[in-house]
């Protein structure tokens, strides 16, 4: 069981970047679950504010978007921005995927513009964070990848980053005859 | 009009259509419940009147890896104001998967008014039919409910093992993948459920949801249905069937289907099912 599991909604808003740690601040003060829950479905409800439009994706949607094992049937698009952070946007095929949605928002909210360095570092058990631990193994599973899914695309980012950066520096030392000083190694 | 008295099945009244429930939802006798996968669907909007019954606070002892026992279902008959002849009619997401997980478990202490409302959740949304965020509050109920009878719905490992070494048949309603041994789980994610992959040896796969009409939830019909689990698994309705999957939700539909709509007279739900038997040392396992 990963660390994130065992701490309390407040402690682990501390450590997560961008507005994420807001919502799951604003979660921990739900007084029990059932107000948990309508948080989360009012969240849900402004799904629209990261909902996939017809200029970053049209249906039928590629398949490498999907989220694997999300029977809500979740896809999951990133644009760059021009500093470089992202713009994560989704789409949530049935119509029944109320969590899904809510998760979408959270993550959108949460996370566009963030460093792409910072996303990757967003543990998947957040979902047991924000929704708590009575979920199945479907469910859980289907909302962990979508976390899954929008820590490849910013690892995408990263990797191209760095090449960039490598281009640059290759471009650099050839004419000016200083070492590279790329930025590597990113752990996800 | 409801078609489910064309349909062949050897149970009929154990379905009940949209139509059927619309018109009950005022009913004093009827209790409608919800059991869904997605804990924010309920809350979100549900039929009028509904109850909900979840099944990880409301069905699971929450300590022990076990169903309520007598005073816990007693409990929940009270919450939910039912009385040994109240029928209870259950719906839900995932074409009636939850739904009729809490049906089989409502049948083990032997509350024989139970229904599923033939489509669940999707069938209901489909017709645009009214949902509402009203929880409502039924008059309590007293439910003098016997002890829990295992014997005739489910069935535990040690007799798994006999039906197996006896040739018994089974009925493994995980997806081919499962079945198969292939990893589920996703990359960089531990399985969290059975140290290895595969079925119990001479297991049919048949996935749960090939009973199901994928447009609008509702179950096949009985010749639909016996060519899926008599022409390709073999079953006869006088074998003793065992069904399992993962935990034993999904094959508590299977469960249902031979049971009541083909009218087997003995299957028996392994909820111990793949992450009991994945995870036993030195039973047999095919793949």
């Amino acid at each position: 069981m990963s660390d994130i599991q065992n701490r309390k909604p407040a402690d682990a808003a501390t450590s997560l970047p961008g507005r994420l740690g807001e919502t799951v601040e604003l979660l921990s003060w739900a007084e029990d679950r059932a107000a948990r829950i309508q948080l989360l479905i009012d969240l849900g409800a402004h799904f629209n504010e990261v909902a996939v439009s017809p200029d970053v994706a049209t249906r039928p949607f590629d398949e490498a978007h999907r989220v694997p094992g999300c029977e809500s049937e979740a896809f999951v698009f990133a644009v760059p921005r021009p500093d470089s952070t992202l713009d994560f946007h989704f789409a949530v095929e049935n119509p029944q995927g109320v969590s899904a949605r809510a998760l979408a928002l959270i993550l959108g909210r949460g996370l566009n513009g963030v460093p792409p360095s910072e996303v990757v570092r967003v543990d998947p058990e957040l979902v047991y964070t924000l929704f708590g631990r009575e979920l199945s193994m479907g469910k859980s599973m289907g909302l962990m990848g979508m976390v899954a899914m929008v820590r490849e695309l910013a690892r995408d980012a990263v990797k191209q980053g760095d090449a960039a950066i490598d281009d640059t520096d290759d471009a650099e030392q050839a004419g000016r005859g200083r070492p590279a000083a790329g930025v590597k190694g990113v752990e996800a | 009009m409801s078609d489910i008295a064309e349909r062949g099945y050897r149970h009929p009244d154990v379905l009940v259509s949209t139509d059927w429930v619309a018109d009950h939802l005022d009913d004093p006798n009827v209790v409608v419940a919800e059991s869904n996968e997605d804990p924010l669907l309920y809350p979100s909007g549900h039929i009028p009147g509904a109850v909900e019954v979840d099944w990880t606070r409301d069905l699971n002892d929450p300590l022990r890896r076990d169903y309520l026992d007598r005073e816990g279902f007693a409990a929940l008959a009270e919450r939910i104001g039912l009385t040994p002849d109240t029928t209870i009619v259950f719906y839900g997401d995932k074409n009636n998967w939850w739904a009729t997980y809490a049906f089989w478990v409502f049948r083990l202490f032997g509350h024989a008014n139970a229904r599923i409302m033939d489509g669940g959740r999707l069938k209901w949304t489909k017709e645009e039919r009214p949902l509402t965020t009203d929880v409502p509050v039924r008059p309590s109920a007293t439910y003098p409910a016997p002890q829990r009878d295992d014997a005739r719905h489910r069935v535990f490992r040690d007799d798994v093992l006999k039906h197996v070494k006896a040739g018994g048949p089974l009925v493994d309603v995980r997806s081919p993948e499962e079945f198969s041994g292939e990893r589920m789980h996703m990359p960089d994610y531990p399985n969290e459920g059975a140290l290895r992959g595969g079925h119990i040896p001479g297991a049919a796969n048949i996935p749960w949801s090939r009973a199901i009409d994928p447009s609008n939830g509702t179950f096949l019909n009985s010749d639909a249905l016996r060519s899926i689990y008599e022409g390709e698994a073999g079953l006869s309705a006088d074998d003793e069937v065992v069904a399992y999957c993962r935990i034993g939700e999904r094959s508590s539909h299977t469960w249902f289907v031979l049971t009541y709509l083909l009218g087997y007279n003995n299957v028996r739900n392994y909820d111990g099912s793949w992450t009991e038997w994945g995870n036993l040392v030195g039973v047999p396992i095919e793949r």
